[in-house]
């Protein structure tokens, strides 16, 4: 196993940490993409080690529902943790914990080089280490791309994941709202752990509608919480057999043939 | 010489009073918590030249209403040098003083002025058209009840009048430019005034009448105008600019970490460490106006209501209750009930309400912190920050929130996520192979 504490015992430091999160470990559809994420640092043969059982929920749920006491527990142990393996560069798949390492950590003694899995593999598209040949075609097929709202309107990133989509040579379609005015999927917030409350509608369905209207048939997304929540508005417009959500990662996956 | 007098009175008062009511505004302002939002200023430059004179945000997604309102915000600008004139003559007891300056600058600012007073009175009409007649959705709302309703529109009504004012004073002063009358000197140009000819009097008293009743009526307008502006919504056409000034420079995903708590939670997990001040917080988040930042409660001042937040927010849209623009409007309310009450019995005095009396946990629950209001700010307003503020309160002073997080907050405590799902299991993704 390639955990950190295997790595250092071994008296080596990995050229980066996979950061898995929560949803990545634990929500069997997102192990998926967690899976898919290893395979392409594998794929490229790129160093690499996870935290394993010593990682620990960076806090984020707990920080936006409210409970800064339990978001620093969990972030100055992380810290400790990282700092104790001398910890440089992260990626990671989930756009929750990307923004909370990125940019909540370092006032907090954590510094590191946090980058999301679609940057990573924008990266390597244009080192040419990635190329969608040699696996599925996509070509022509329509794709529609959700911003996860920590990925794009909270680091701005908003190129990299299309990017990754534009070099599968797939028909990119945009949804209505997109980018800085993309509607959220009704996750963030720590909403994912409660009940909504009372309403007309469920957002997820409301975003959902807006992809299904783009004509795309695949719904492309960026972040575990997202795709729960896609998916979920997928099933109960009961479309699942005419669209799939698929991480970027599950995408790029397929299309190398990996 | 009386006329002069009584114009300078009138000038006392209208500049006084607003000062004076400039001045509350302040130090209601004031009484937010300290934040320092004073560094990397050319930032800071850049982004108020861009937001606020620019209008960058005002065009982007609501085009229609963006250029209209660009039109109102120019013509605001550059009439006012015509004010400026205004109160020199007043003053001085001179007639179109700027007009024997430079005749033929003169000339083109007045047409300039002139074309911009039709704009604005067109955009005023579509804009009274768009709230009372095609009654768009972005203008109601719960937050929306009488009064910030006849706010608006009072605004808008004021603006067509004084644009009114200011043409038939033209109007008049053109004929009597013509007809050659004593005091009356050759100076501007009218090309949309002079039409108005027909509907003037033929006689020369009767023009004068017209022309001093407009100069007076459009003079005194702005002073009322700009006494009302403090307590309307309007005050955003001052506040828009230090607004933007000192908006958040961070990563919109950046949440504050409160430095007490880090206190705290260093000297649980290491006995040895020293807190840097003994004496714990008063308070964790905010419960009241006075437990947020100044940036906070001067956001509340300068929001004008347009509720384009409000328009994006996924939880209004799905009809849930939370509207961001009610959280500025709620905390804007409260303050100045605060400020009354401290004027009034003391600066010790409570009231023993909070900023909970206004605003609802079923409000503050719904938000999913997707930065969308605070994206489609004109003037880079953040409601969210209140919205973490009010949360943290409830939770960490108040042990409140929903089931949901209560259970969360319990996993991520023992287990360290938020599911119930064992450390040991983390590396099961591994497992399989699909």
């Amino acid at each position: 196993m390639f955990s950190l504490a295997d790595v250092a015992a071994s008296n080596k430091q990995p050229e980066l940490v996979f950061w898995v999160g929560c949803a990545g470990s634990f929500d069997e559809r997102a192990q998926r993409i967690t899976r898919s994420v290893a395979k392409i640092l594998d794929h490229v043969g790129i160093d690499y080690a996870v935290l394993g059982t010593e990682e620990s929920c960076t806090g984020d749920p707990a920080k936006r529902a409210g409970n800064e006491f339990l978001f620093q527990m969990m972030a100055l142990s992380n810290i400790q943790v990282l700092n104790g393996y001398g910890v440089k560069k992260i990626v990671t798949a989930c756009p929750h914990c990307f923004n909370t390492l990125k940019n909540e950590y370092p006032e907090l003694g954590g510094n590191y080089e946090v980058i999301h899995h679609t940057q990573l593999i924008q990266q390597l598209i244009r080192e040419g280490k990635l190329r969608a040949a040699g696996g599925e075609s996509f070509h022509g097929k329509k794709i529609t791309y959700h911003d996860a709202c920590y990925l794009g309107r909270a680091n701005r990133v908003y190129e990299a994941p299309r990017e990754a989509l534009k070099a599968l040579d797939a028909d990119l379609v945009e949804m209505k709202r997109s980018r800085a005015n993309g509607l959220c999927c009704g996750a963030g917030g720590a909403q994912l752990f409660k009940e909504p409350e009372p309403g007309k509608k469920e957002i997820n369905v409301e975003r959902t509608e807006e992809a299904l209207a783009s004509g795309a048939q695949v719904i492309a997304s960026a972040c575990p919480f997202c795709m729960t929540m896609l998916r979920d508005g997928v099933k109960q417009l009961e479309k699942e057999q005419e669209v799939e959500v698929l991480d970027i990662a599950e995408l790029t996956v397929r299309a190398n043939g990996i | 010489m009386i006329s002069q007098l009584a114009f300078i009175l009138l000038l006392i008062l209208g500049t006084g009073w607003f000062v004076r009511n400039v001045r509350k505004i302040r130090k209601n302002i004031g009484l937010g918590r300290p934040v320092n939002r004073s560094d990397r200023k050319a930032a800071r430059w850049k982004t108020m030249a861009r937001v606020a004179l620019g209008q960058s945000k005002m065009v982007r997604r609501r085009a229609v209403a963006g250029i209209m309102h660009i039109l109102i915000y120019v013509g605001f600008v550059i009439i006012n040098l015509e004010v400026l004139e205004i109160v020199l003559d007043g003053v001085l007891g001179t007639h179109r003083l700027f007009g024997t300056l430079a005749p033929g600058l003169y000339a083109v600012l007045i047409a300039s002025f002139e074309y911009l007073a039709v704009g604005v009175i067109l955009a005023c009409l579509v804009f009274l058209l768009r709230r009372n007649v095609l009654r768009l959705k972005r203008f109601s709302g719960i937050e929306m009840t009488a009064w910030p309703k006849s706010d608006a529109n009072f605004i808008l009504v004021a603006e067509i009048l004084l644009m009114a004012a200011f043409l038939t004073m033209n109007g008049a002063d053109y004929v009597l430019q013509l007809m050659g009358t004593e005091g009356y000197i050759r100076a501007g140009a009218y090309p949309v005034s002079s039409h108005l000819m027909l509907l003037l009097p033929g006689s020369e008293a009767g023009l004068i009448q017209v022309e001093r009743f407009c100069w007076w009526f459009h003079i005194t307008g702005i002073f009322i105008f700009l006494n009302y502006i403090p307590y309307s919504k309007h005050f955003h056409i001052f506040l828009s600019f230090p607004n933007t000034w000192y908006a958040k420079l961070e990563p919109k995903g950046k949440f504050t970490n409160m430095n007490e708590v880090t206190q705290e939670v260093k000297a649980m997990l290491d006995p040895s460490f020293t807190p840097e001040s003994a004496t714990p917080p008063e308070r964790f988040g905010a419960r009241d106006v006075q437990d947020l930042s100044w940036v906070n409660l001067m956001n509340a001042y300068a929001c004008t209501e347009c509720g384009r937040c409000t328009a994006v927010c996924p939880a209004n849209l799905t009809g849930k209750l939370l509207s961001p623009r009610k959280i500025m409007m709620d905390t804007r309310d409260r303050l100045e009930e605060v400020g009354r009450n401290k004027n009034r019995h003391g600066a010790d005095y409570d009231d023993g309400k909070s900023l909970f009396d206004y605003i609802s946990t079923e409000e503050l629950w719904a938000c999913t912190t997707c930065n969308a209001c605070v994206e489609a700010c004109p003037v880079l307003i953040d409601p969210l920050e209140i919205i973490l503020e009010l949360r943290r309160s409830l939770v960490m002073e108040e042990s409140k929130s929903p089931q949901g997080w209560s259970a969360m907050f319990n996993h991520i405590e023992h287990n360290a996520a938020p599911w119930q799902f064992s450390p040991a299991d983390r590396l099961n993704w591994a497992k399989t192979n699909t």
